[in-house]
């Protein structure tokens, strides 16, 4: 039977490697079948904005397509995919208040806005907890 | 107004899982953490520690302080690895004590019923 994950994240994309855990984890929970909650606070509400553009690295001389630059929306965008191929939910809650103050509301298809609130309720209801804070 | 901060049965009852992700060598607070899973380990609870990220630095067999993760192993932690953490730091022989584990791992870990998870 399906269990639920909730977890927290508040890192910005690109700053820590605590989102590649985070993301990691999601994938994995998902894979075995279970249900995934996320609550991205702060800076991690920017993690799934959609005009995330991959580039080229002038100092190695590669271009966009040699570099295959990982966007946090396009691995975001995967693990919806993985959700629904897997038949369990992936609830992805951006913070209202932080989208509003970052100007970060312009999202790949699949989160929903939301409050603390949305946090405490799904921790009420989920087999399993997770806060990462930012360092 | 004085607050109780007694243990309840279901303190009692729960599994700690700590998860270390930064090292020692960059963190100061990193050996506070570990005293306290060794301070909740003395008090007969379930503790487990899941070194990940940078948490898995000095469990390098031979590394400064990773005797330390062998020392709570043989007081009765439970001493995870992740797997992928140790291989983007070519960390191939860890210290005694200490397991290498999965990330699948860690989810059933947060998944157990009755489990806290402390992330660091």
């Amino acid at each position: 039977m399906a269990k639920t994950l909730t977890i927290a994240i508040m890192d910005p994309p690109y700053e820590t490697a605590n989102t590649t855990t985070a993301l990691r984890i999601v994938n994995a929970a998902l894979t075995q079948g279970n249900n995934v909650t996320v609550f991205a606070y702060e800076g991690a509400v920017n993690l799934t904005m959609k005009g995330q553009q991959p580039h080229a690295n002038p100092v190695k001389g590669t271009s966009v397509e040699q570099e295959q630059h990982p966007t946090t929306k396009d691995w975001i965008a995967s693990l919806f995919e993985l959700a629904r191929k897997n038949s369990v939910k992936l609830e992805w809650i951006n913070c209202g208040l932080c989208v509003d103050e970052r100007g970060a509301g312009d999202w790949i298809e699949g989160p929903r806005r939301g409050s603390p609130k949305d946090f405490y309720e799904a921790a009420q209801k989920s087999d399993g907890i997770l806060v990462i804070p930012a360092k | 107004m004085t607050q109780d901060f007694s243990l309840t049965q279901e303190d009692l009852m729960a599994k700690y899982l700590f998860i270390e992700s930064r090292d020692p060598y960059d963190s100061a607070d990193s050996p506070n953490l570990l005293e306290l899973v060794k301070g909740v380990r003395e008090r007969n609870q379930d503790v487990m520690l899941f070194l990940i990220q940078n948490g898995v630095l000095a469990t390098r067999d031979g590394a400064r302080h990773s005797e330390r993760y062998r020392d709570l192993a043989r007081a009765g932690v439970s001493v995870l690895a992740d797997s992928f953490s140790l291989r983007e730091r070519a960390i191939d022989r860890v210290v005694d004590g200490v397991k290498p584990a999965e990330i699948e791992r860690l989810v059933g870990l947060l998944l157990e019923p009755g489990t806290k998870a402390i992330w660091h």
